[in-house]
C-alpha cells in the first residue's frame, strides 16, 4: 500500500513558512555580525545593504585588546556557570522531593514558587539592592550568583520536577529490590535517565544569566566586577556608540552560549526512557 | 528459599482501610496466587511482603524473623514488575546482573551467573542489546533474568503477563512454571486472571475489598467455594447464581421448580443457588428439573455454551463437551447434577456443601 502523502502543494507551504520564521528569527544575529565586520567608516554609508561592501576584523582586534572585554566575558562565564550550577543542583534536588514524595507543606512550597514568579522583577529590585548592600555584596560577582539562583530556582525546579516525573517510579523500585538504597538508586538508575533533564536545567540557567542586564547594572558598578551585559554599555558613551565594536563584543558573546548548547545537546535528546518500561 | 508469614496485616492511607487483618502463611517454596478484581489490595499487599509500602498495622515475618520495617533491600526478595522496569540505560547482561553489582560480587561470578540465567531464559544472543530493542516477550524474559540471577529468598510478580499478547501469555505462563518447578522457590504472584491463577497456583488467596475471601488449593476453590464471590470469581464461564428457598432437603425457584439436594441442614437460609455451566445435564423430558427454549448457542469448537432462558428464573448457561447439536429457540430438558450444586446464604456464604456431607 503506498504511503499517505500529504500534498505537495502543502509540503511547499511548510518549507516556506519555516523559512520566513526563521529569517526572521535569524536576521538580527545576521545583522549583529554584518555590522562587526564592517569597517567603522562604512556602518553608515553601507545603510541596509545585506551585504558590507569591505570586511575587516579590526573590530574583533580592537574589543579583544584595547578594551575590558575579556575581563567582562571572564566575569560572565563565572557567574554563569556558578548560577546554572547551583541552581540546577538545588533544583534538581528540590524536582526529585516534589516528584517523589508526599510531606508536610509541599503543596504551600509549590504556590509559594509559582508566586514569586508573578512579580515583575522591577518590583523587587529596591529591596533586593537593599538587601544586598546590608550584605556588603555590592559590587561582588557572588552577590550576582546568589540573585540569579534565588530567581531560576522556582522555574527551574518546575522543569527538573516534570523530568523526574516523566521517570517511572517502579525503575527505583525495582533498583531497591535489586539491593539498592534510595540514594544508590537516585546515583545508578535515576541520576543517568535525567541527564535530558539537567542539560536542558543547566542550559536555560546558563543562558538567562549570561543575558541578565538588569540585577547585573543595579549591583555592579566597579568596572572590574562588570558583566558582560553591562560591560556592552560601555561602547556607549556621552557623544557617540561604538557600533562596530558593540557588536563585534555581541558576536563574541555568542560563542560560549552556542559553545555550551553544542556540548549539552547530546543530552537534550529525547527517548532515552523509551525500553523501560512496557512497549 | 523462605517460610513468609503475615498476621493480622492491615494498611490504611490515613482513614482508608484497603487491607483489614490479613492472616497468611506462605510455606517455603509454594507458589502463592493472590487474585481478585481491580482494587481489592492485591497489588498493596505485594508491595508490603516487598517492603515498597510500609504495613500500618499486624506482623510480617520472614523466616521466622519479624520484618515489619525491613528495607527492601534488607528482605532478599526479588520482584518482576507489571512494567518490567527494566533500566533503559544498561545493556541487557547489565540489568541482569544490576543486583550483584551493587553487592559487589565479583565480576567472574557475576558473568557466568548472567550467562547461565540468559541461556536458560534464551536470551543468550540479545545481552548485549538495550531494553528499548527488544519485544516486549524478551522484556519480559529480562525482567525474570534480573530476578533469578541473584538466587533470592523468594519471588514476587506484580501481573507480570498483562502487558502480553495472548499466545506470548500462555508461553510465559509454562516459563514461569517451570521456573518454579526447577527452582523450587517460594513464589508469591499477583493477577486478575483467574486461569493463570487456577494453572500456576499451589494455593490461591481470594482477596475482595480489602478482605481475605478464601485461601485454598484451585480445585478446592472451583469445587467448594467459601461464598458466592469466589463462586462467581473463580471458574470461565462463570458460575449461574438463581434466586431460590430452601425448606428441609428441598430447594425451590421461582417457577416452582423442588430440587432435592442431599444436604441434611441450613437450606432454611438459602437465598440462591449456584450451579457451572459444565454441572447442568440435558436429560429426558421425565428427568428434567427445569425446561427452558434456547436463547443462543455459542460453538467454542471444543466446547458449546448454550443459553437457555427459563421463565422466572432467568437465563442458565449450559456447557456441553464438543460440539453439540442444539440450535436456538429449541425446547431444552435440563438436570442439575445435585453433588455440585452450590447454595448460598442471603449474605453470600455457601451453605454446607453437598458433596462434602456425602463424603
Amino acid at each position: 500500500m503506498a504511503r499517505n502523502r500529504s500534498h505537495p502543494v502543502a509540503t511547499a507551504g511548510k518549507y516556506v513558512a519555516l523559512a520566513l520564521y526563521l529569517a526572521f528569527a535569524l536576521l538580527p544575529l545576521y545583522w549583529l555580525l554584518k555590522i562587526a565586520v564592517t569597517p567603522d567608516r562604512l556602518i553608515f554609508t553601507d545603510g541596509v545593504e545585506l551585504w558590507p561592501s569591505a570586511l575587516t576584523a579590526d573590530n574583533f582586534r580592537s574589543v579583544l585588546f584595547k578594551t575590558d572585554f575579556l575581563a567582562y566575558f571572564g566575569n560572565s562565564l563565572f557567574v554563569s556557570l556558578g548560577t546554572a550550577a547551583a541552581t540546577t543542583l538545588i533544583a534538581a534536588g528540590a524536582g526529585y522531593a516534589f516528584s517523589r514524595f508526599t510531606f508536610a507543606g509541599k503543596r504551600i512550597i509549590i504556590a509559594v514558587m509559582l508566586v514569586t514568579q508573578m512579580f515583575p522583577l522591577l518590583m523587587i529590585i529596591a529591596p533586593i539592592y537593599r538587601i544586598v548592600a546590608n550584605f556588603g555584596m555590592l559590587n561582588s560577582l557572588t552577590s550576582l550568583i546568589a540573585v540569579y539562583t534565588a530567581f531560576n530556582i522556582p522555574f527551574a525546579t518546575f522543569l527538573m520536577q516534570s523530568f523526574f516525573d516523566g521517570i517511572p517510579k517502579d525503575l527505583e523500585e525495582a533498583a531497591m529490590m535489586d539491593g539498592c538504597t534510595r540514594f544508590q538508586a537516585l546515583r545508578k538508575v535515576i541520576f543517568p535517565l535525567t541527564l535530558p533533564g539537567l542539560g536542558a536545567t543547566l542550559g536555560f540557567v546558563f543562558t538567562a544569566a549570561w543575558s541578565e542586564l538588569l540585577f547585573a547594572l543595579m549591583l555592579i558598578s566597579k568596572n572590574d566586577a562588570m558583566t558582560f551585559p553591562v560591560g556592552l554599555l560601555t561602547f556607549v558613551s556621552k557623544f557617540s556608540v561604538d557600533w562596530g565594536q558593540m557588536m563585534a563584543a555581541g558576536v563574541l558573546a555568542l560563542i560560549p552560549s552556542c559553545l555550551f548548547f553544542v556540548f549539552i545537546q547530546r543530552y537534550l535528546v529525547q527517548g532515552l526512557t523509551s525500553g523501560a518500561v512496557k512497549g | 528459599m523462605a517460610r513468609i508469614e503475615l498476621k493480622g496485616v492491615a494498611k490504611r492511607y490515613g482513614s482508608v482501610e484497603v487491607l483489614r487483618d490479613i492472616d497468611l502463611e506462605i510455606g517455603d517454596g509454594e507458589f502463592i496466587v493472590l487474585v481478585g478484581p481491580s482494587g481489592c489490595g492485591k497489588s498493596t499487599l505485594l508491595r508490603m511482603i516487598a517492603g515498597l509500602e510500609p504495613i500500618s498495622g499486624g506482623d510480617f515475618f520472614i523466616d521466622g524473623t519479624r520484618m515489619n520495617d525491613a528495607r527492601p533491600r534488607e528482605r532478599d526478595i526479588a520482584m518482576v514488575f507489571q512494567s518490567y522496569a527494566l533500566y533503559p540505560h544498561m545493556d541487557v547482561a547489565r540489568n541482569m546482573g544490576f543486583s550483584m553489582e551493587i553487592r559487589r560480587r565479583p565480576p567472574a561470578e557475576r558473568t557466568s551467573r548472567v550467562k547461565q540465567a540468559a541461556e536458560t531464559l534464551g536470551l543468550s544472543a540479545l545481552t548485549e542489546r538495550l531494553p528499548r530493542a527488544l519485544s516486549g516477550g524478551q522484556r519480559q524474559r529480562v525482567a525474570m533474568g534480573r530476578a533469578i540471577v541473584r538466587d533470592p529468598r523468594a519471588f514476587l510478580f506484580d501481573e507480570p503477563l498483562s502487558n502480553l499478547d495472548a499466545a506470548l501469555r500462555v508461553e510465559m505462563r509454562l516459563e514461569i512454571a517451570r521456573l518454579h518447578k526447577r527452582l523450587g522457590a517460594t513464589m508469591v504472584y499477583v493477577t486478575h486472571d483467574q486461569v493463570e491463577a487456577l494453572t500456576l497456583a499451589d494455593r490461591i488467596v481470594v482477596l475482595d475489598g480489602g478482605d481475605i475471601q478464601q485461601i485454598g488449593t484451585p480445585l478446592t476453590l472451583y469445587e467448594r467455594p467459601a461464598n458466592k464471590f469466589v463462586a462467581c470469581f473463580i471458574g470461565s464461564p462463570t458460575m449461574n447464581v438463581v434466586p431460590a428457598t430452601g425448606r428441609d432437603r428441598t430447594l425451590s425457584l421461582k417457577n416452582g421448580a423442588q430440587i432435592a439436594l442431599p444436604q441434611s441442614a441450613g437450606l432454611e437460609r438459602a437465598a440462591e443457588l449456584g450451579i457451572r455451566p459444565e454441572h447442568i445435564d440435558l436429560v429426558a423430558p421425565e428427568d428434567a428439573d427445569l425446561t427452558g427454549t434456547v436463547d443462543l448457542v455459542e460453538h467454542l469448537g471444543s466446547d458449546t455454551n448454550v443459553y437457555v432462558s427459563i421463565g422466572d428464573v432467568g437465563m442458565l448457561m449450559v456447557r456441553r463437551r464438543g460440539n453439540a447439536p442444539i440450535r436456538s429457540g429449541e425446547r431444552i430438558f435440563l438436570r442439575l447434577q445435585r453433588e455440585n450444586t452450590h447454595v448460598f446464604a442471603s449474605d453470600g456464604s455457601a451453605l454446607a456443601h453437598a458433596s462434602a456431607e456425602a463424603a
